[in-house]
């Protein structure tokens, strides 16, 4: 270390004062590499080899956390849209059953409706024809009765004004064909 | 406040110069047998006790997650660890981690004593350390090497390149073997010594100095009083500016003594040279 001191060069600052601070130095230092060495960086390197491990644990379970939701997730989606199809589904058969139904109470409406309408026409004829039947008697007698002042005799035979009279009535009605067609 | 701040130099003399380095025996009366027992041993004592201390500390109860202290000591810690001794050495830095860790905490708090009271004295400045550290760098770097190539074989590749023509190898031995084997211990141990030893010098002159000024009581060289005094107050205040520098310079020259060993590590079991 001190090649040139016995050559009567002054190193001045250069040379140590006492031999013994390089000596004290080494020695320090080499203490506080031992203590270093032996204590602080085996502390140090296994609090981070810990820290390591203990995050990259968190890191596989957070992974797995998350696989674990998008299952979850994918699940669910699956579950709605087969809800929603089934929703629809029974949407579209109820729009068909109430379609079917309103079809087939108007029908039944009109079916009855109908035989209402035919049951009052039948009505109708039925009482018009008795009304025609009573009318055509008693406007028969009557008729007769009208004759038998006017030409002053009286019929006395009923066979024959009856028959006079059916066939003035066929007529008329002949005659009201004829004017209806 | 100057026996204070430098309680040890003393402003007995002016201008303050190679003799303010000197050390004070702790026990005179021992005689100079005894007289390397000083003062500056017993600082760069209490420097490694502080190393020590500290790291032990900070090294206490290590949790996973960090609290305060734990995460000053990693980040001091991780500096080490991963800025210079991962960056420099590699996948090999953990078995040179505690040497590194070890050699900048030390130069780091022996430089910083020249800052703070109770000493004021950069232990750096007596070249004596500086040798002792360079000196263990020096051992270091070469047994690294020795053990990955053997003695043959690695003063071949620290003295010759590969590369190199054989025509060239009268040049380049002799230039390499000054160059890795007596420039790099030298200069390591210069570098940090003469950093600390001049800003210490200049650290003195503004205080010392400037103490003298400002107690000056009669006119001297033919400058009024009060000049004196105002010249001694602004070099006091700019002393502070000095400090500050120093603080600086001490920090760096641990970071550049600790990086330079690294660096010698590395070439010396570098692969390829």
């Amino acid at each position: 270390m001190l090649p040139l001191e016995g050559e009567g060069i002054d190193l001045g600052p250069l040379l140590p004062e006492y031999p013994s601070e390089i000596i004290a130095g080494i020695i320090l230092f080499l203490l506080v590499w031992f203590v270093v060495a032996k204590k602080v960086v085996p502390i140090f390197e296994k609090t981070y080899a810990e820290r390591t491990e203990e995050i990259q644990g968190g890191i596989e379970k957070a992974e797995a956390a998350q696989a674990e939701a998008a299952a979850a997730l994918a699940e669910y989606k699956e579950q709605l849209a087969s809800a929603r199809e089934e929703a629809a589904r029974i949407r579209e058969e109820a729009k068909t059953q109430a379609a079917a139904t309103a079809a087939e109470l108007r029908q039944a409406a009109q079916e009855e409706s109908a035989r209402l309408l035919e049951t009052a026409r039948a009505q109708i004829e039925a009482e018009r024809a008795h009304v025609v039947q009573e009318l055509r008697g008693e406007i028969g007698g009557l008729a007769t009765q009208l004759a038998g002042r006017i030409v002053g005799e009286s019929l006395e035979d009923d066979e024959r004004a009856r028959r006079s009279v059916e066939r003035f009535i066929a007529e008329l009605e002949a005659e009201a064909e004829a004017k209806t067609v | 406040m100057i026996p204070l701040l430098i309680p040890m130099e003393g402003e007995s003399h002016w201008p303050p110069g190679v003799d303010s380095f000197d050390s004070r025996p702790l026990f005179p009366e021992l005689g100079p047998d005894y007289y390397w027992l000083n003062n500056h041993l017993a600082q760069a004592v209490i420097g490694a006790i502080l190393v020590i201390v500290f790291w032990l500390w900070v090294a206490r109860n290590q949790k996973v997650v960090p609290g305060k202290k734990q995460f000053l000591g990693e980040y001091l810690y991780n500096l080490l660890r991963n800025s210079i001794a991962r960056d420099i050495l590699g996948h090999d830095y953990r078995k040179y981690l505690p040497y590194l860790v070890g050699l900048f905490s030390f130069i780091l708090v022996n430089n910083l004593f020249g800052e703070f009271f109770l000493f004021m004295f950069p232990t750096f400045s007596k070249i004596g350390y500086a040798y002792g550290l360079a000196l263990c760098t020096f051992i270091l770097y070469n047994a690294a090497g020795i053990r990955k190539y053997g003695f043959g074989n690695y003063m071949k590749r620290m003295t010759l390149p590969a590369g190199v023509p054989l025509g060239l190898a009268w040049l380049i031995i002799p230039l390499e073997f000054i160059s890795n084997f007596i420039a790099r211990p030298f200069t390591l141990a210069l570098r940090l010594f003469a950093n600390l030893f001049a800003g210490h010098l200049v650290i003195m002159v503004f205080v010392v100095g400037g103490g003298m000024l400002l107690t000056m009581t009669e006119p001297a060289n033919g400058f009024p009083v009060p000049l004196l005094n105002a010249a001694g107050a602004v070099s006091f205040i700019f002393s502070f500016a000095i400090f500050a520098l120093e603080l600086l310079v001490g920090a760096l020259q641990a970071y550049i003594f600790t990086v330079l060993t690294a660096q010698y590590v590395s070439s010396a079991i570098a692969e390829e040279h």
